[in-house]
């Protein structure tokens, strides 16, 4: 029934698999390294991908050198806070299967703790910006507590819904204009209502590190020169360079969140977080005090999850609860369902990607498109379709690009459902990250037989 | 093999006198002498002793005042018909439901009502009917998991600096201990497979090596040969017997009637959420009251 051979080419399946057979080739010598390489490896090789796609993205575009280097700096902020996301969601429902579809409330209350601990303003309190980090970091964790003790005792679905109603409840009393008109021992009870709060940020410290005042226009201070310096040889501005030093932080961040979830992966504790996951009730049987598991997990993750918001969050340096809405929780889950849930490492890839191709990826493409094609601004679907009949498309694409965010999330939603179908374990998936401390190989030689 | 039962003299007839089983009428004396109390006093060591244990689902009352002792060291039969209570009764000792009256022993020390993880620490370990393996762990992993006392189970443990390197120091030990237990099972060859790709009698000795691993005193096994091939079923019984041969006990649910008697010391028997009977095998064989519950079924 096949005429082609496989040395043929040509051929779809010659093809797929030679490109198999080198996958093969790719795996079987990552296998040799050690884990944290091969992760690293793999890491790297997403984002150098992604940074190529915006290179060539911002090309098509027409961009400088320094609105190129922008655009990187751009996109690896977000792949890095993401990351930081995706990595806290991987801990509950990668590893303990723990449904939390709340993500954005323990982002939100962390950030509003930051506001009024270490924030300026009507509702600041003006603490340092290392307390109200760590205070963030602790509110986020109490949520979390507060929501596991009484919900873990409930089968996954009503623990899900519970942790989303916790994040929406917290949503509505941050901009609560109730609350905020009421007082309670002199005090205002509730933050400013839908106005937007300010929040102090670590950015504001890197900046400072770099110029005296920390703004661009300021006198740099030694690191600051240099950085400059070497800025300005690239052709890339202050504060591109500024911007690109406050993503090293995150990205630093990333590589401390991630070291701190492979050891808790990689141990028995994360071997009893898998067991929870897989058979909650079989662990018990053998022992385990799984609730105590669960909660301590649910905590981290919540904490961190309050870190990754502080830190992308409040570098906008107001923040309105509206930022929090559910949407921000289901694109961390779309994160995670693509790097594949259940490795710390595709984690990190599925913020990478979904960041690039889906998140950032389409707006910049919508860019290039409008640059250049001459086409028509479409206000509504209606103007768009009648032109079809008469055979012209190009009022719908006008729409579709005017609309890009709409487009962007049907896209969002298609890939999940073709992911779901084709690769449900993620892009990284099917890899036995064996839950142990240590090579658990035969002891005393390979695996014979 | 173990055709030796515990060698009670005073078991089979002698017994029945101060015993007080709630359906123990006595009207139906057998030919062959008193029938068999359901609180059998042949137990002179009782490593699990259960009292009055009842629990209802709404109007349907599962397990009604059972009474039952299970010798140290034996292996013993738990047989009935379906719904008898055999599973509930399980569920009822290691803690995955509560008893509604009643109280449960192990070892002379009160368990009951104690949530699941504590009854398998206190050494009662159990299996599933319907194996409960983690599928998406690899055959080791799930038996990494079971071994008690790693230290790395404690978050701090494992996450701080100083400690980490116990922590995988003592990896290594439970890792040798767990390559022991799967060359013992015959699991070797699968260590690297995920535990959803065994085959369903497979899943039943992983299940048991892994219940094993915990380091039991007691095992109550719910229905270990179902579903499982001739050649399987005789190691997984080798393995029990040679278990018991090192000193622990067995508690088994099972329907095979003909296994249940040729293997265990005592037989207990359910039917309608209460004993019927209990005894050495021969015993249990000619008690008219168990025949009648097997209506038609050869004992």
């Amino acid at each position: 029934m096949s005429p082609d051979r496989p040395g043929d080419g040509g051929a779809s399946d010659g093809l797929g698999g030679r490109v198999g057979a080198v996958g093969d080739r790719v795996r079987s010598s990552m296998e040799r390294l050690p884990r944290w390489q091969a992760d690293a490896v793999v890491i790297v090789a997403a984002v150098l991908g992604i940074y190529v796609l915006f290179y060539v993205l911002a090309w098509g575009q027409g961009l400088d050198t320094n609105g190129t280097v922008n655009t990187l700096v751009r996109v690896t902020f977000l792949m890095a806070a993401y990351s930081i996301l995706v990595l806290a969601l991987n801990l509950h429902w990668g590893y303990a299967g723990l449904f939390n579809i709340g993500v954005a409330g323990f982002m939100s209350v962390a950030v509003f703790t930051l506001a009024i601990v270490s924030g300026g303003g009507e509702v600041g309190m003006g603490y340092p910006i290392w307390a109200g980090m760590i205070a963030g970091m602790v509110a986020a964790g109490l949520l979390g507590l507060l929501a596991a003790l009484p919900a873990l005792r409930l089968r996954a679905d009503y623990f899900a819904i519970v942790t989303l109603g916790i994040a929406e409840i917290v949503r509505l009393l941050m901009k609560s204009q109730w609350l905020a008109s009421h007082r309670l021992f002199g005090d205002r009870i509730g933050l400013q209502g839908s106005a937007p709060v300010e929040v102090p940020s670590v950015q504001q410290y890197v900046y400072e590190f770099l110029t005296e005042g920390g703004s661009p226009r300021d006198e740099p201070t030694f690191v600051g020169a240099q950085l400059f310096e070497f800025g300005s040889w690239l052709d890339v501005q202050r504060t591109t360079v500024m911007s690109g030093a406050y993503a090293l932080v995150l990205v630093v961040a990333v590589v401390l969140v991630y070291v701190l979830l492979s050891r808790i992966a990689y141990s028995p504790f994360g071997r009893i977080l898998k067991a929870i996951r897989e058979d909650e009730g079989a662990a018990q049987a053998l022992g385990k005090h799984t609730a105590r598991a669960k909660i301590y997990s649910f905590v981290i993750g919540c904490s961190l999850m309050g870190l990754g918001g502080m830190l992308w969050q409040a570098s906008r340096f107001t923040v309105s609860a509206d930022a929090f809405m559910p949407i921000l929780t289901f694109y961390v889950f779309v994160a995670l369902i693509v790097g594949g849930s259940g490795s710390n490492a595709g984690s990190i890839v599925g913020g990478v990607a979904f960041v690039g191709l889906l998140l950032q990826g389409p707006r910049m493409l919508e860019s290039v498109i409008s640059e250049h094609t001459d086409v028509p601004g479409t206000n509504t679907l209606y103007d768009g379709l009648t032109p079809i009949v008469q055979g012209d498309v190009m009022p719908l694409i006008g729409y579709a690009l005017g609309n890009i965010d709409l487009f962007q999330r049907m896209f969002v939603g298609v890939v999940l459902i073709v992911l779901m179908l084709k690769r449900p374990d993620g892009l990284l998936g099917h890899r036995k990250e064996l839950a142990a401390a240590t090579d658990l190989s035969r002891p005393g030689g390979g695996n014979d037989e | 093999m173990s055709d030796a039962p515990t060698g009670d003299p005073t078991g089979t007839d002698a017994a029945a006198g101060g015993a007080a089983g709630e359906d123990a009428a006595g009207s139906e004396s057998d030919a062959r002498g008193g029938p068999v109390e359901p609180d059998a006093t042949d137990v002179r060591d009782p490593i699990l002793s259960i009292d009055g244990l009842t629990k209802r689902f709404g109007g349907i009352t599962a397990v009604d005042g059972v009474n039952l002792e299970v010798e140290r060291g034996s292996i013993t039969g738990l047989i009935g018909p379906n719904g008898a209570g055999k599973s509930t009764t399980f569920d009822l000792v290691t803690g995955f439901l509560r008893p509604d009256a009643g109280s449960v022993h192990f070892d002379g020390r009160p368990i009951t009502g104690l949530a699941p993880h504590k009854v398998a620490r206190a050494g009662a370990v159990r299996t599933f009917q319907i194996t409960r393996e983690f599928p998406e762990m690899t055959v080791l992993e799930n038996l990494m998991v079971a071994p008690p006392g790693q230290r790395g189970e404690s978050l701090l443990w494992s996450v701080a600096p100083g400690t980490r390197r116990r922590v995988v120091a003592q990896e290594r030990e439970v890792a040798e201990e767990v390559w022991r237990t799967l060359d013992r099972f015959e699991l070797d060859h699968l260590a690297d497979e995920y535990a959803s790709a065994l085959s369903g009698g497979q899943r039943k000795l992983l299940e048991l090596a892994r219940a094993l691993l915990t380091d039991p005193q007691l095992l109550l096994l719910d229905e270990p040969m179902a579903g499982v091939n001739p050649s399987l079923e005789t190691k997984l019984l080798d393995h029990v017997h040679e278990l018991r041969e090192q000193g622990r006990t067995f508690l088994l649910v099972e329907h095979d009637i003909d296994l249940i008697m040729e293997h265990c010391d005592r037989v207990i028997v359910m039917h309608q959420g209460d004993v019927l009977a209990a005894g050495p095998p021969e015993t249990i064989r000619e008690d008219e009251r168990v025949i009648e519950a097997y209506l038609g079924e050869d004992v």
